[in-house]
């Protein structure tokens, strides 16, 4: 997978890494802005009121 | 004699996987990034969300006390304590426990969303208002989103908790705390626990998760108004350094 990533993403290998950590980047934008917030209420661990069932 | 020998071709650098060799990198390095991704989620549970909830609180704080100075510049004492078209989503109040900081101060959200409580400490919209007869109900975070409420079992009996609204500072003593099941909705009664009774106290419930980093139960902590004071006579005992 990341093999073939490395094949695939264009110029020297210089710019491969440049191209590959902005890649990264924007995906932990994506998870901090939105994938974990939706997530977040999901999961049992921000219950701080009582509540019926 | 001489023969023509073909050399053979070098061998690729990187010579391609197949089958269940390509599947088996495939599958680990999926894994991994899985592995990396829940990290993340680790670092953003345990610092972003505390990082964008201070500065929320902080941003609550600042509204209101702006407000504060608008409204009071026809009366400083007189006049409503907070709009009378309060929504959910805006702070009120201000709230102040000395046993867990000098420094600690909340604002209090009108409303007990996920979204209300990422700001400050939530009020239980159906519970009484600071100072009124019945049970002021607040719930904060005990463990990320500003973890308002991280150190409430460190609470005594006969700790003072301040509310400070725009024209009032009210003073509670709290009682030890104690844990219920997170469907306990009674400890937010106007009479804590006696779903018919008559409120004649004020009363205040502070509420939280428990244990910390988990949220199967409740721990709750009660509190009787015990002093009233206009913020024409400054800040009350309780809110003096070394009280």
């Amino acid at each position: 997978m990341y093999g073939w990533l490395w094949r695939h993403v264009p110029g020297p290998p210089a710019v491969r890494v440049v191209i590959l950590l902005a890649v990264v980047a924007a995906v932990v934008v994506l998870l901090f802005g939105w994938v974990f917030p939706w997530l977040e209420p999901r999961l049992p661990f921000t219950d701080v009121t009582v509540d019926q069932p | 004699m001489t023969t023509v020998q073909a050399t053979p071709p070098p061998p690729p650098a990187h010579p391609p996987l197949r089958g269940w060799r390509l599947a088996s990198r495939t599958l680990g390095e999926v894994l991994v990034t899985l592995g990396c991704v829940l990290m993340l989620f680790v670092v953003y549970q345990l610092w972003w969300t505390n990082v964008e909830a201070d500065h929320a609180a902080a941003a609550a704080t600042q509204q209101l006390q702006q407000q504060w100075e608008r409204a009071g510049r026809g009366d400083p004492i007189n006049g409503p304590e907070y709009p009378a078209n309060l929504r959910r989503g805006d702070p009120f109040a201000l709230m102040y426990i000395p046993r867990l900081g000098q420094r600690w101060r909340e604002p209090v959200i009108q409303g007990v969303s996920l979204d209300d409580l990422a700001k400050g400490v939530g009020h239980y919209p159906d519970s009484a208002m600071p100072g009124e007869i019945g049970n002021f109900a607040v719930a904060g975070h005990r463990a990320t989103n500003g973890e308002p409420f991280a150190y409430l079992d460190g609470l005594k009996a006969g700790d003072l908790v301040v509310v400070e609204t725009r024209t009032t500072f009210y003073t509670y003593r709290m009682d030890d705390w104690y844990i219920v099941p997170p469907t306990q909705v009674e400890v937010i009664d106007p009479v804590p626990n006696q779903p018919d009774a008559q409120p004649k106290q004020a009363l205040i419930t502070l509420t939280t998760c428990n244990p910390r980093w988990a949220s199967y139960e409740r721990l709750i902590a009660h509190g009787v108004l015990i002093d009233t004071r206009p913020k024409s006579d400054g800040p009350p005992p309780a809110l003096k350094q070394g009280a």
